[in-house]
């Protein structure tokens, strides 16, 4: 099977006025269509970074990106990127917001339109629609962002941590919604965050990252009866706290090492 | 009401429907009782002020010559209404205005954008523009005179220079300030940086170009008067300069009260039109 993303002995060095640093060094990954992998690691490992260039926001120093066979150059409407806020313009309504993908593709049919409000139907913001985001909650204006990031259909999803900057039950909601949908509509995704057992309970594969300069440690696969299970559902199976613990482990003597 | 009922919320509430609302209609009285009070104060003290001048005036406790008295200043408002003599004054100071802070704020907000589209221009035309921003703009009414002529264009000119530097200043700032974040949302689906400035720079800076609208009503007032007194033959800067050389000083202050009256309209007309652009800003 062809990757969706194949990651070439990536090396990246941010270079400033005062250093030249290595920020990635020699990685290599692939991931497989309908894959959804967590990548975790200690701050400085270089996840942002990773996620940029498969983007396409970044270039890499060295080595080379593919997705979908073809040498990544400057992003595309194929790749979706959640970041770590909804960052909604606050100057547009919320059905504004979710087409403003169409727009600047160029897609802004009736066609497409339709799929908006559908996808903003599933996700229970009809209501939502001519609203501005100041009148919405976290959670829901999350949930825009997410129908934004969707409307362009891409293949392959980058999350950013989404859900690092909500309230507790609102994440764990939010992740079962989005790893439903995202499996539902069978895309591929790439979630970054600093939640192990996130990263455990939504993730098919877990791969942790060491810092500075970031390469990889080690990959872990979520064993079935984990990553069938919804996210919230996947946390009481068997197997998942040993998992968690594995991963914990790594992370530490990652931490360790610096 | 025992202990336990009020742990599990019981069903009759401390404080009856009513009574809640009580409190608010109470409040609501305050607060329309306190805005009396500070309206009748201000009201009381520009009375006062007028009487006292008045008062003043008749009994020559002042020099009636320097300082008039209102009733003299409102009667010479009167004639040069009757007469039709005020407005052709005040239309070109209010035309010379109303080109000055709206010509100011686009002139520079077109530069701003200017300097956004090229950093290296940015970084060339830095030090020009702390050098011309703390230049006291005035100072350059005489070349204006002489390159433009002793009229509408160069009082126009002087206002620009005046309004446009710092325009400029605020808004190429603002469009700085813009969350990166919230253009990474645009760069994320290929958008290009003429979308990146259209759908984001612009929208988010809108708010800071309105209110250097507002600003620039001011600045463009100081750049009017000043152009007038230098050069002007119509104009209510015209106007006092006059009545200060012949030595009638009830024109010079009638023209004041104008000049108060209609730049605070002015303003209050901007700040209307921002509050009906922002409604659905933060």
């Amino acid at each position: 099977m062809e990757p969706v993303v194949e990651l070439k002995h990536i090396t990246h060095v941010y270079v400033s006025d005062r250093e030249a640093s290595l920020a990635l060094d020699g990685l290599d990954l692939r991931v497989y269509p309908g894959e959804f992998v967590s990548l975790v690691g200690p701050s400085g490992c270089g996840k942002t970074t990773l996620l940029s260039i498969i983007a396409g926001l970044m270039k890499p120093t060295k080595g080379e990106v593919l997705v979908y066979g073809r040498k990544v150059d400057g992003p595309t409407a194929e790749v979706g990127y959640m970041l770590q806020q909804d960052y909604l313009f606050p100057w547009r309504t919320i059905f504004e917001n979710a087409s403003i993908g169409l727009e600047l593709t160029g897609r802004l049919n009736q066609e497409h339109l339709a799929r908006t409000t559908a996808l903003l139907e599933e996700m229970g913001l009809a209501e939502a629609r001519d609203l501005y985001p100041q009148q919405l909650s976290g959670g829901m204006r999350q949930r825009v962002a997410l129908v934004r990031t969707l409307t362009t259909d891409p293949g392959l999803l980058l999350l950013d941590e989404p859900f690092s900057a909500l309230d507790y039950q609102t994440k764990l909601q939010l992740e079962d919604l989005i790893a439903g949908t995202l499996r539902e509509k069978n895309k591929t995704a790439i979630l970054v965050t600093h939640d192990l057992s996130e990263a455990a309970a939504v993730s098919d594969r877990v791969i942790v990252l060491g810092s500075r300069p970031g390469k990889i440690r080690k990959s872990f696969e979520v064993p079935d009866h984990i990553r069938s299970a919804r996210p919230l559902l996947a946390r009481e199976q068997t197997g998942f706290n040993e998992l968690f613990h594995d991963i914990w482990r790594e992370m530490e003597s990652a931490a360790d090492k610096e | 009401m025992s202990a336990l009922d009020s742990r599990i919320g019981a069903s009759t509430p401390a404080l009856p429907e009513d009574g809640i609302q009580a409190l608010h209609a109470a409040h609501l009285k305050r607060k329309k009782r306190q805005r009396l009070q500070v309206f009748s104060v201000q009201m009381a003290i520009l009375l006062l002020f007028f009487a006292f001048w008045e008062i003043a005036g008749r009994l020559k406790w002042i020099d009636v010559l320097l300082f008039s008295y209102p009733s003299k200043v409102f009667a010479q408002i009167g004639k040069d209404i009757a007469s039709g003599e005020l407005w052709g004054h005040l239309g070109i100071t209010v035309g010379e205005t109303v080109v000055g802070f709206l010509l100011g704020t686009l002139l520079g907000t077109l530069i701003a954008v200017l300097i956004w589209w090229s950093p290296f221009l940015s970084k060339v035309l830095d030090p020009y523009m702390v050098v011309f921003n703390s230049m006291p703009k005035v100072a350059l009414g005489p070349i204006f005179i002489v390159m433009f002529g002793a009229g509408f264009l160069s009082i126009t000119v002087t206002t620009l220079s005046i309004t446009v530097i710092v325009t400029t200043l605020v808004v190429y700032n603002s469009f700085c300030e813009v969350d990166a974040n919230l253009i990474k949302v645009v760069r994320v689906f290929g958008g290009t940086r003429t979308q990146v400035f259209s759908k984001v720079i612009l929208p988010a800076s809108f708010p800071t170009i309105i209110s250097t609208l507002k600003v620039n009503v001011g600045m463009a007032w100081v750049g009017v008067i000043v152009g007038e007194f230098l050069v002007a033959k119509m104009g209510l800067g015209y106007l006092i300069i006059y009545g200060f050389q012949v030595f009638n000083f009830t024109l010079v202050l009638s023209s004041l009260v104008i000049i108060a009256v209609v730049a605070t309209g002015m303003y209050q007309l901007v700040v209307y039109v921002e509050r009906k652009l922002l409604t659905h800003r933060r």
